[in-house]
């Protein structure tokens, strides 16, 4: 491409590109690569984009080609519910996660290694067993006889079983506790590369311990902090059984919105736009972020 | 300045175990107010520990660590006041050169309104001046060096600790800061401690040295001291450029080194191994003429002569197989003098320059 520019200042270097021994060298590398990473190609053309397409193309279908899915998500208030009640559980349990997260991921990252290990491994283990057990485990702490109303009354502490599932809160909070991981991973990934040095340095040089934290430590943190908002929220508005175990039919969120168009109506033109407006919400989130904080060290490849 | 603005440091008897391992073993130190103090020794020696030590990072497991008339053993870090440039700047990437600057003074809680001009006097100090705006990621070596340095500053803190703060530095660049360091302490009058394991630098720089082995003090001396009268065949091997040959003690004044006795001006010491400590530029070729008087001459041959730039390093054999070597500058006059490799080769040593070290120093 720059050969001919430079062709035509430099009358000696004027050879054709084909002959150029370096271009034919680049030309072979090139098709190498191609031909290494066709794998990985056919894999996310297989796996990931063809499905994608017949999502996009299912929603616009209905007899041939209409808007009336979108149309439908727009004018009907019980899908603004919905994607408002997704939002909302999102945001809280992404707080509660950085709430949270924040502390544990502070106490791992400044532990000595044997400790901190212990820390993320608390944190970890859960992680292993299925989503489904986990929801299944809560339900049977929250239920109305369950152990947490059994302690309370023994306590004293309250008249009548609160109702901690079956509804919003219980949806929180089984879904806090599976999503948590995301928050404190990066979290601990950022923290960890803070050097030691900096909080020494800020110290000898006349700051508090709160003072070294506020100017210091938290502002460093920040990138891990976006990354671990951004996973949480990002993985909590496309939750599915969590919700459906522990929201008793009265929490519904978006991806419930998509099973039952699905399994109830059968309207897969109708489930296809719900998806393609949370996939969109997705992407607005992770372009308005990755403006902060480069994609690259949110997925953590960094 | 009448009076030294530097505080006085006393460290007595400090230690530092790390299980059974000793990182420091007794070790007292006395720093006169606005003294300029190097801990110099290999690595591994206990040179950071001690800092440590100093800035409250390190808690000692004995002794006393007094800042004037102040016991700050076991004060914090924040509550001492002191300047602190680390090995790697320590600077803090997410702040520019001007915020990283009044750190300590909004740690302090100084007003506001003070925070520039104290900057700005700061940067002026290691000629910075202009760069509070620049991000940290934007400057070389050398200036970041200068921005901890001015950190460490600008609150006219009565005591500066460094810890090898130009060893990141190329050589030209590390000169060049050696002399400004030492300008600007003389113009600050802090107390500085200043750890490095160069023996040029702590040399070039230190009004005081104190050298550290395995977690104790060798020896605490001014820079001539040190290089002439080296307590023990350690510090005499650390400091300068120097072989150490086994000799025999032949009198009061006197050594044997193989079938020559070798004259001193000073007191041999008796008992135990010694060792006389043979610096290259002591060792003088003898002219044919020069049958100097009294001084001690040694021949040998050439073994190699090794060209280093601006002086010539000549390794000489001695009949008993005792090797050495000299420095000859490398201009013309000095170079004819040099025999060419397999020759024979007379040297004089100066009884004042026949410096005998005993194996270990008495313990002081
Ligand atoms: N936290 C620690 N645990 C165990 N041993 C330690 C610890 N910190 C230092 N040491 C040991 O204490 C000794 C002194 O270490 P120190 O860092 O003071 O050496 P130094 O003189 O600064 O060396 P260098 O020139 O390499 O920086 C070393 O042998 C080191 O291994
Ligand atoms: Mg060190």
């Amino acid at each position: 491409m720059a050969g001919s520019d430079a062709a035509m200042t430099m009358p000696g270097a004027a050879l054709p590109s084909g002959a150029d021994p370096a271009a034919r060298y680049r030309r072979r590398e090139q098709a190498l690569m191609l031909l290494l990473a066709s794998p990985a190609f056919l894999i996310i053309l297989g796996l990931l984009l063809v499905p994608l397409g017949w999502l996009v193309w299912q929603s616009f279908q209905a007899d041939g080609f209409t808007l009336q899915h979108y149309r439908r998500i727009l004018a009907e208030p019980v899908y603004w519910n919905t994607f408002a009640t997704t939002f909302r559980i999102s945001g809280i349990v992404t707080l509660a996660a950085l709430l949270l997260g924040y502390p544990l991921a502070y106490a791992a990252a400044s532990a000595p290694p044997r400790r901190a290990l212990v820390i993320l491994a608390l944190v970890i283990v859960p992680f292993w067993t299925s989503v489904l057990v986990r929801a299944y485990a809560w339900l049977i702490l929250l239920q109305r006889s369950g152990l947490i109303n059994s302690l309370l009354e023994g306590l004293g502490l309250s008249e009548q079983p609160l109702a901690l599932v079956h509804n919003e809160l219980g949806t929180i909070i089984a879904t806090l506790h599976i999503l948590l991981p995301f928050m404190v991973l990066p979290l601990y990934a950022t923290m960890q590369k803070i050097p030691g040095d900096l909080l020494q340095a800020g110290a000898s040089l006349g700051g508090r311990p709160l003072h070294v934290f506020w100017r210091v430590f938290l502002p460093l943190s920040l990138p891990g902090v976006l990354a671990g908002l951004t996973l949480v929220f990002v993985l909590c508005l496309g939750f599915y059984i969590t919700p459906e175990l522990m929201g008793g039919g009265r929490t519904i969120m978006v991806s419930m919105l998509v099973s039952r168009n699905v399994e109830l109506y059968s309207q897969w033109g109708a489930a296809s736009a719900v998806s393609v407006v949370l996939l969109l919400c997705v992407g607005l989130i992770f372009l308005a972020v990755g403006r902060l904080v480069p994609i690259e060290r949110i997925v953590g490849t960094q | 300045m009448s009076e030294p603005h530097g505080i006085a440091v006393a460290i007595r008897r400090a230690e530092k175990r790390y299980g059974s391992f000793r990182a420091l073993d007794a070790v007292s130190l006395a720093v006169a107010p606005g003294e300029f103090v190097s801990l110099l020794g290999p690595s591994g020696s206990g040179k950071t520990t001690l800092l440590g030590i100093l800035g409250g990072f390190v808690q000692p497991s004995g002794g006393q660590v007094l800042f004037g008339e102040r016991d700050v053993t076991y004060t914090p870090p924040h509550l001492r006041d002191i300047g602190i440039v680390f090995q790697n700047y320590a600077l803090f990437p997410h702040m520019s050169v001007g915020e990283n600057v009044a750190f300590p003074l909004r740690a302090r809680r100084m007003a506001k309104g003070l925070w520039p001009g104290r900057v700005r006097a700061a940067l002026e100090m290691v000629e910075l001046g202009g760069f509070e705006e620049r991000r940290i990621s934007q400057l070389s070596g050398g200036q970041r060096q200068r921005v901890a340095l001015a950190r460490a500053i600008v609150f006219e803190p009565r005591l500066i600790l460094m810890d090898e703060p130009l060893s990141a530095l190329d050589k030209q660049l590390r000169e060049t800061m050696q002399i400004e360091l030492r300008a600007l302490h003389r113009k600050l009058g802090s107390t500085v401690i200043y750890v490095t394991h160069d023996q040029r630098e702590a040399l070039t720089m230190s009004d005081r040295v104190a050298i550290l082995k395995d977690g104790r003090l060798v020896q605490v001396d001014a820079p001539e001291r040190l290089h002439d009268h080296p307590a023990d065949a350690f510090v005499a091997g650390f400091i300068g450029e120097a072989t150490l040959v086994p000799v025999e003690r032949a009198g009061e004044r006197q050594v044997r080194l193989g079938t020559a006795v070798l004259a001193t001006s000073r007191a041999v010491p008796a008992g135990g191994p010694l060792f006389l400590t043979v610096q290259t530029e002591k060792l003088l070729i003898a002219g044919p003429s020069a049958a100097a008087e009294g001084q001690n001459r040694l021949t040998g041959r050439v073994a190699e002569v090794v060209y280093q730039g601006e002086s010539l390093r000549v390794f000489l054999i001695l009949a008993d197989g005792t090797a050495l070597s000299l420095r000859q500058p490398s201009h013309h006059a000095a170079r004819g003098l040099i025999p060419p490799v397999g020759e024979s080769l007379t040297v004089t040593l100066h009884p004042e320059d026949t410096i005998v070290v005993p194996e270990r120093a008495a313990a002081p």
